[in-house]
């Protein structure tokens, strides 16, 4: 039997199949940037004590890395979602599930933390390529570990890794169409939903798309400003 | 915390692993094979095959890989007027995504290697096809180990997102087992668990190749 397609394409503008698209593409900006704000947060302070001069401090760190970068994000997700208010207590847990937009706030939650461990490990990377003398410099000027961290090798250190944050910042938003399995109405989620009610499934998937494609570029122009803005002098460009 | 459910369920839940391992197998012999040509396509001088590989590339790493499996799986019953396989549908999705991934580590791989090498061993005598095979593919390869195995690490992490077109592999059948006994505590955590074991042996062999390559100061 030769099922002939028909396409249709109205699905991405129809009523009420456009606003459900644009609506997604408002969640998924939203869900993104909440996560980036928790990520950058988390990740400056997981990073930096990666490389501090405590083993514990250092040992916390590292484990926090492995162990958001070799689960993968879904099981995360599931596990936050389904799994985590069960750990509070049966009353506790009960009042948990009962919130109104608990999936929103997991997905962020869950988003901004494995993101961090992403971030934590590229500010490794660019704290190994700060001199050992540079540190030295910084406390014979008088200042203590705490200020040497705020004031000097931090924001050195991002500096440095500006270039592979930028690419961890267009991840994330990506990242933000796992949330659909949560029941999170982000592009994803109502591009899938357009096919539930109309079986136009693959039109529907290829207008979000073209915009995730769009969104993609937008933030790869505005990155190109900040690393322009924040270029440390002097050092080798890309 | 009753772990019963997990000795229940375990040759059913190692099942849904063994699909994992299968679907990630295929997905990196098409994506590395794929993903050779993408980086030798990527340094193409040839504007036919430089730009049509350079926007394939770009493109794919601008959507999110859901949108991608879902994209194939509505696809495919278009164009061969059948219902799909999800497990088919999966695997053509994970090597066309994929692909630009790997084939960007292998473009890197391929840039490292300086032209004095090649006409180093140019001079030594050594043919175009002994050049490439002692001297370019051994070294080019040693550089970019570490890389490909983190890149395979994260595709079989990936293959988890397979759970959304019904594909019943690790998370879906724990999911599955969610959903009749409730027991999300235990099933996501030994999930968690089988991924975290496999991933951090990966990550560990690739930091094994990593500390070889800078020993004999190749990186």
């Amino acid at each position: 039997m030769n099922l002939a397609y028909e396409f249709d394409w109205s699905v991405l503008w129809r009523d009420p199949y456009g606003l459900m698209l644009i609506k997604g593409l408002g969640m998924t900006i939203f869900l993104g940037s909440c996560a980036w704000i928790i990520a950058m947060v988390v990740g400056i302070l997981v990073g930096t004590l990666r490389i501090t001069k405590y083993r514990t401090l250092r040992f916390a760190g590292t484990f926090y890395v492995e162990f958001f970068r070799n689960i993968p994000l879904l099981v995360q997700m599931f596990f936050w979602f389904y799994a985590a208010p069960m750990l509070f207590g049966e009353t506790l847990s009960r009042q948990i599930n009962r919130l109104d937009y608990l999936a929103i706030y997991v997905s962020i939650l869950g988003l901004g933390l494995y993101t961090a461990s992403r971030i934590a490990e590229h500010l490794r990377a660019g704290f190994a390529s700060i001199g050992q003398d540079q540190y030295q410099a910084v406390l014979s000027t008088g200042l203590s570990q705490l200020q040497m961290y705020r004031y000097v090798i931090i924001p050195y250190a991002l500096r440095l890794a500006i270039p592979p944050i930028t690419a961890e910042f267009l991840t994330v938003f990506k990242n933000t169409s796992i949330v659909m399995t949560i029941g999170v109405a982000e592009l994803t989620f109502q591009s899938y939903q357009i096919d539930a009610d109309t079986f136009h499934g693959l039109e529907a998937t290829t207008g979000a798309m073209l915009i995730y494609l769009a969104l993609g570029m937008t933030i790869v122009k505005f990155m190109d400003v900040i690393e322009k803005k924040y270029k440390i002098q002097g050092l080798v460009g890309r | 915390m009753m772990f019963d459910v997990i000795v229940r369920n375990f040759s059913y839940l190692m099942g849904g692993l063994w699909i994992t391992f299968q679907l990630s197998f295929f997905a990196l012999l098409g994506g590395i094979g794929l993903g050779m040509l993408v980086g030798l396509g990527r340094l193409s001088k040839n504007p036919w095959i430089y730009y049509p590989t350079t926007i394939y590339v770009n493109l794919l790493r601008n959507i999110p890989l859901i949108l991608v499996i879902f994209w194939f799986y509505f696809v495919m019953p278009v164009i061969s007027g059948k219902s799909m396989d999800p497990f088919i549908a999966a695997v053509i999705a994970f090597v066309v995504f994929e692909a630009t991934y790997f084939g960007e580590i292998f473009r890197a791989g391929y840039q490292t290697i300086s032209k004095d090498l090649i006409a180093a061993s140019y001079s030594t005598g050594m043919s175009y096809w002994q050049t490439s095979r002692y001297i370019l593919i051994p070294i080019a390869f040693k550089r970019m180990m570490p890389s490909l195995i983190t890149q395979a690490i994260v595709t079989f992490q990936d293959t988890s997102l397979a759970f959304v077109i019904g594909l019943p592999e690790l998370v879906r059948r724990s999911s599955i087992v969610d959903n009749m006994e409730v027991r999300s505590i235990e099933l996501y955590g030994f999930a968690a668990l089988v991924y975290f074991i496999v991933c951090y042996i990966g990550s560990q062999i690739s930091l094994y190749y990593e500390n070889q390559a800078r020993k004999v100061n190749l990186i």
